[in-house]
């Protein structure tokens, strides 16, 4: 089973994801965090995520929260897509202030 | 106390984003009774206890969300009569012609001071449930899913929680059964209503968007059936977001988990019976944790935030 590597930009944090999970629930079975959880589902766009690099697999997702612009942009919720590539994103949902601290490494290279 | 007026929550339609994804895990994984397709799509189902035709109704839509929750109410007249009453406390009502709904009669439908859509209706087809009305025997949980009792109560979030409340206790004869009081102790953050001797028919939060769902219920027997249904989930895949645990609000024990289109039910069990006699009870701010999740006593930030 493929399984590719997932970097959050915001936080520096990254974990690999195989290519059967969505890209939110990759993160949450390794016990990693960074982008925020609701429904899982494509629903309540709390997960929503721009990515910056990288290939995926999408499905439907609610139109309140990811407009057609925002989908051709690269702007999804990560519960919806599935990674066919090393993926880059930001984090752009609803609860990013609650979760998208960097971490002390992340910090220390970004002030070098 | 004898039931007169609104009886019960008859029906939510639920708003889908893949219908036919969304019919296949109602049926197979909540354990819902398929009853048909309409004209224009949507999908129902009924519970294997219940028994009039249908209690879920799915609607393929861009978006998630409810577009309406509808109560029985006892015959005709009471639904004349309750229309006039929300007309006199001033809000607008519609009617909605007999058979829109599959096997549903005329419903009066209209909006509280949240933006939700309500409706009332006297008539759905008797169907019977699953055995039937002579010499029934016990009913025998052996298909596939979770297989809950009823759709019992939602949940919804809006800002004018106080309006809606009246409309119910003014003009429907609910009750209110508790209450969470936001830091000034004064302010509702939340009222759980009542139209019949359940802890709850539907309960209301405070929100800065209207119009918005939190979950709709499903009754289930016991604390087993509700860790049979954890197990369902998990085997299934279900998105759970709380559970399973206990309310300190209710008493009820519970699972909230969403479905595919991410819309949250909860399969709930248990809560006191409530008569209006009773006084309400009140959570302070400092408690709400325990009043949501009595076992932890904390809220967590999905449960708050995450509606559609």
């Amino acid at each position: 089973m493929p399984a590719y590597t997932i970097t959050i930009d915001d936080t520096g944090e990254s974990y690999r994801c195989v290519d059967y999970r969505s890209v939110l629930e990759g993160m949450e079975a390794l016990g990693k965090k960074g982008i925020p959880v609701g429904c899982r589902n494509g629903g309540c766009g709390v997960c929503k995520v721009q990515v910056t690099a990288g290939s995926y697999s999408r499905r439907v997702m609610s139109r309140e929260h990811v407009s057609e612009a925002d989908e051709a942009a690269g702007c999804v919720l990560s519960c919806r897509i599935k990674p066919t590539s090393d993926l880059h994103l930001s984090v752009l949902g609803a609860m990013k202030k609650n979760v998208c601290r960097p971490l002390p490494e992340a910090a220390a290279v970004s002030a070098v | 106390m004898a039931l007169t007026g609104v009886l019960r929550p008859g029906h939510a339609q639920i708003r889908v984003l893949d219908i036919e994804e969304s019919a296949k895990w109602y049926e197979n994984v909540l354990g819902l009774v398929p009853m048909g397709k309409d004209a224009s799509g949507r999908v129902y189902f009924k519970t294997r206890a219940e028994r009039d035709h249908n209690s879920v109704i799915l609607r393929q839509a861009d978006r998630a969300g409810m577009d309406f929750f509808g109560y029985k109410v006892l015959d005709k007249t009471t639904l004349d009569d309750l229309d006039k009453k929300l007309q006199a406390h001033g809000v607008k009502t519609e009617r909605i012609p007999a058979g829109e709904l599959l096997e549903t009669g005329e419903r009066v439908r209209f909006k509280i001071p949240t933006g939700h859509t309500i409706e009332l209706y006297a008539e759905k087809k008797d169907v019977g449930n699953a055995t039937g009305y002579t010499n029934p025997e016990m009913d025998v949980i052996d298909g596939p899913g979770i297989t809950p009792i009823r759709l019992d109560h939602c949940l919804i979030y809006g800002g004018d929680i106080d309006g809606a409340r009246e409309v119910f206790t003014k003009v429907l004869g609910f009750t209110l059964v508790e209450r969470v009081k936001l830091e000034d102790g004064t302010t509702d953050l939340a009222t759980w209503l009542t139209c019949s001797a359940k802890a709850h028919d539907i309960a209301l939060v405070r929100h800065g968007e209207d119009d918005k769902l939190h979950h709709v219920s499903f009754q289930l027997g016991s604390w087993e059936q509700v860790l049979r249904a954890a197990d369902i989930m998990s085997k299934n895949r279900v998105s759970i977001d709380v559970g399973p645990t206990r309310h300190g609000i209710t008493n009820g024990t519970t699972i909230y988990f969403f479905d595919p289109s991410g819309n949250r039910l909860e399969t709930f069990c248990g809560g006191y019976d409530h008569y209006p006699d009773m006084n309400p009870i009140t959570w302070t701010w400092d408690e709400v944790g325990a009043g949501i999740f009595y076992h932890n006593r904390k809220l967590n930030d999905a449960f708050l935030s995450v509606v559609t």
